[in-house]
């Protein structure tokens, strides 16, 4: 057994025993760690199979911002965590019975076919070799340019996304004093000054 | 004993299914739900970058970047949602989510 074969097993066990943990913990704080810990393991697994720019953009992308999104929310949020989690034993028999059926089935696909000798030659995007150019630097080159279209919707997802977001939660609550320019800018001296005729020894 | 194609399958397989388990256990808790899809999500990113990996093709390399892209957006459109929901009803229970009557 190789030391890669170790690497590969220690990050295979710890990823799906911290996924356990996600949906079996009691404080979903602790999930969310959890989260981080099956996502930077993941990116292990990413960077045995040599996928060294998706290992660090998993790192930066989910651990950097969707689990401190999930984080912030989570503990930003009053909730009852303890009444939620009523019925939890009650889905265990029938969720447990799906679960088992779904990876037996999934299990025989992956047992029951093999990769055709020749896969290699239909090969969407031949990856070139590790030696000569770079993983990071082979994905660029065919992202700008055979995989330019799917490159702009993934951008236009996410202006998407991020002014949805913003649109959901953004409010307007009454009662607040805010700046308006405008109203700022088109005043004039003779709406802004008032000049009042004060009698001597009598004040205003 | 080396690790080929089938190993990597498989932990992808485990993550699948203990993310539709985490969805069918969490029925009321919206946010283990979905941390539970990006756990699916991540299953099936994996499952990409092993074919992406020992078949030779990059093409799956830059589908798993997309799916990440995806992911994150529907994070943020998901807890965007369960904030302004949370807001209005004071609970995040699935079962409260009756509102359309659909």
């Amino acid at each position: 057994m190789t030391i890669s074969a170790l690497v590969f097993y220690l990050f295979a066990c710890i990823t799906v025993g911290s996924a356990v943990m996600v949906i079996s913990s009691r404080n979903p704080v602790h999930s969310v760690l959890f989260l981080i810990l099956a996502f930077f393991n993941s990116a292990g697994l990413f960077l045995l199979l040599g996928a060294e720019f998706l290992s660090m953009i998993l790192v930066i992308v989910y651990v950097g911002a969707v689990a401190v999104l999930f984080l912030f929310v989570v503990m930003m949020l009053d909730v009852n965590f303890t009444e939620l989690r009523q019925g939890f034993l009650q889905y265990l028999p029938v969720g447990g019975l799906i679960g088992l059926i779904l990876l037996v089935e999934l299990l025989l696909v992956l047992g029951s076919w093999t990769v055709i000798p020749d896969a290699a030659t239909f090969a969407a995007a031949r990856a070139p070799d590790i030696a000569a150019v770079s993983n990071t630097d082979a994905i660029g080159r065919i992202m700008y340019t055979q995989y330019l279209l799917p490159f702009q919707t993934a951008g236009a997802i996410l202006l998407v996304a991020m002014i949805g977001a913003i649109v959901l939660t953004l409010r307007h609550r009454p009662g607040v004093k805010r700046q308006v320019i405008s109203a700022q800018v088109s005043r004039t001296m003779k709406t802004a000054v008032e000049v009042k005729k004060v009698q001597p020894g009598q004040g205003i | 004993m080396e690790i080929g194609l089938g190993h990597y399958l498989t932990v992808a397989a485990i993550l699948f299914v203990i993310g539709v388990f985490g969805i069918f256990l969490n029925r009321k808790n919206v946010i283990i739900i979905l941390m539970s899809i990006e756990l699916m999500l991540l299953a099936v990113n994996l499952n990409l970058v092993a074919f992406s990996s020992f078949l030779g093709d990059l093409a799956g390399q830059v589908f798993a970047l997309l799916i990440l892209t995806v992911a994150a957006g529907e994070a943020a459109i998901g807890l965007a949602i369960l904030v302004i929901y949370i807001r209005n009803r004071g609970s995040i229970a699935v079962e409260d989510i009756n509102l359309m009557k659909g």
